[in-house]
């Protein structure tokens, strides 16, 4: 049904594993701290004041741009790009223009129909801007406050061309997208703001509308989802599709026509005479060094040296703290019930509840599979465990004590097992004249005694012993 | 000949937020066009085998360590805001 949209992503991604912002001295701690705290005059735009580049953001930039597959370019230098707007103090956002760091590169992601190519136009560094809030909604707001903390962090722009065919398409670059810069631990994903999306769409052979600012990867695909539907709409009705600006409200899930866009020409771009160029060619041997294995490289990896399906790969990788863990507890417990374990269970757990892996070490993991290996806890028991490790921050011998989720021992089944025989006359009678189904019901009374601590199979073993001797 | 249209100068002025009254328009719209035209001198060059220059100091790669320094105190900050509340910057609405 999607076979002649178009969309293309411009993605804002905060440096923010840096320690200071692109051109000044001011810390990216930013988060918790009370507006306007973390600024300098270079930030805040004061006259006089001048900027400087953080060499470790260029470095991180070049990172990127090679881990993007994108060609490097040998002289770059930064422009001023003129517009007024009180999120930018100094009237103009310190960007880069005609030579962008990195550019012609490629993504492939899990695309609709099987793996994609998706290029990448460009990759270019910025500054971003400072956060403006609005009191009410965005078009009723009858004033604005503005924080400068964020302005002066360290920004890539990257752009892909319209090489996706579906909101669905959008939001598996997205992800990719992170976990690539988070393997190259450049970017910390978790943080507020830390990646912001304008994505444009078209309908084929019609203009293109684009949707700016959506702040989570399931805001792009409602945006785009309900800008297929309004498009579509204006089609039918035989009406034409303007380009524009249109800004995506994450409560109504619907987009809204924003001002007039400015042309390029328009933001006045020039050579911003504080920063002299740059050269930075020379330095792709040694960055390229610090690439770590990349997703699909470590995907491949687990497939063939660990034996383990491709699935179970690509939920593994696609979060390189969730691929350390599996390694490191593979390591010492058989590599398919570690997978298993971790994609199936502990990762699907950890999203449920929105979390990330910080809270759970890998010798959690250890402990829980160590016990389940040795039959001291059932898989029921381990999913409580890990549940309840995530929800209270216990430990998983905390959670085992607590909830009592050791094993019933074969002395403790066989005191059970008798009991249930003895109060279950009509049952046991059933199963001698024939009756299987009178198995699993006393089966059922041994695990409901033993609060679900028997093991099903040593419990039907025992019952079917214990009535053959009593015969 | 004039570069500056009244349409273009009414462009300019949006981009810039600003507002002028009619008389002002007219003395800005004489006094860009000589300035423009002034600098019309410089078409006459021949600068198609020179490299364009961008940056006037000569110098290149010029860096700073990823490093932490003390930023101002919000109240320094806040001092020549016209408006503030709660240690935010107030302006009039944007859309
Ligand atoms: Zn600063």
């Amino acid at each position: 049904m999607n076979e002649n949209v178009k969309i293309g992503l411009e993605i804002h991604v905060q440096l923010n594993k840096l320690k200071s912002k692109m051109f000044c001295g001011c810390s990216t701690d930013y988060h918790d701290a009370p507006p306007n705290t973390h600024v300098c005059p270079v930030c805040l735009g004061l006259p006089g004041s001048l900027p400087t580049i953080n060499k470790k953001a260029v470095e991180y930039a070049l990172k990127v741009a090679l881990a993007l597959n994108c060609e490097v370019e040998t002289r770059t230098h930064f422009y001023r790009k003129n517009y007024f707007y009180p999120d930018l103090p100094k009237n103009f956002q310190i960007s880069q223009y005609d030579f962008p760091i990195g550019s012609n590169g490629y993504v492939e992601i899990e695309g609709d129909n099987g793996a994609k190519v998706v290029r990448i136009k460009r990759v270019h560094m910025e500054e971003d801007p400072g956060r403006l809030v609005h009191i009410g909604t965005i078009d009723r707001s009858r004033y604005t406050l503005v924080d400068y903390n964020r302005s002066g962090m360290a920004l890539l722009e990257i752009v892909t061309e319209p090489d996706m065919g579906s909101p669905k398409e959008a939001r598996s670059f997205l992800a990719k997208l992170r976990s690539i810069l988070e393997y190259l631990d450049v970017f910390d994903g978790d943080k507020e703001g830390a990646m912001r999306i304008d994505a444009n769409i078209s309908i084929e052979g019609n203009e293109r509308a684009e949707v700016k600012n959506i702040s989570s990867h399931k805001g792009v695909e409602k945006a785009l989802q309900y800008e297929i539907i309004r498009q579509r709409n204006i089609l039918r009705r035989g009406g034409r599709i303007v380009r524009e600006t249109r800004h995506f409200d994450e409560e109504r899930n619907i987009t809204i026509s924003m001002r007039l866009k400015e042309e390029e020409e328009d933001y006045r771009y020039f050579p911003e005479p504080d920063l002299p160029p740059f050269s930075v060619v020379d330095w792709v041997p040694v960055i390229r060094e610090t690439i770590p294995e990349l997703p699909d490289e470590k995907r491949d990896r687990f497939i063939s040296q660990y034996g383990i399906s491709e699935a179970l790969a690509k939920a593994l990788t696609s979060d390189h703290k969730i691929a350390d863990l599996f390694e490191d507890v593979a390591s010492e417990f058989e590599p398919k019930l570690v997978a298993g374990w971790v994609a199936d269970v502990l990762k699907g757990e950890l999203n449920y509840r929105g979390l990330s892996l910080d809270v759970f070490p890998p010798s959690y993991m250890k402990e829980i599979l160590k016990m389940l290996v040795s039959d001291e806890i059932t898989d029921r028991g381990a999913v409580i465990v890990i549940r309840k490790v995530l929800d209270e921050g216990l430990t998983p011998q905390e959670v085992i004590e607590r909830e009592g989720l050791r094993k019933a021992g074969e002395s403790e089944l066989e005191t059970v097992v008798r009991d249930v025989l003895k109060n279950n006359t009509k049952a046991v009678e059933d199963y001698r004249a024939g009756k299987k189904e009178a198995l699993n019901f006393l089966v059922g009374q041994v695990i409901r005694n033993t609060k679900g601590r028997a093991d099903p199979k040593l419990a039907r073993k025992m019952i079917e012993e214990m009535i053959e001797n009593l015969a | 000949m004039s570069v500056i249209t009244k349409d273009v100068l009414e462009h300019l002025l949006w981009l810039s937020k600003l507002s002028v009254s009619e008389e002002e328009k007219e003395r800005i719209l004489t006094q860009l066009n000589s300035v423009l035209e002034y600098f019309s001198i410089l078409d006459e060059l021949e600068i198609e085998d020179v490299e364009p220059m961008y940056h006037v100091a000569g110098l290149v790669n010029v860096f700073r360590e990823d490093e932490v320094e003390p930023s101002l105190s919000q109240e320094e900050v806040l001092k020549n805001a016209p408006k503030t509340e709660n240690g935010f910057i107030k302006t009039p609405r944007m859309m």
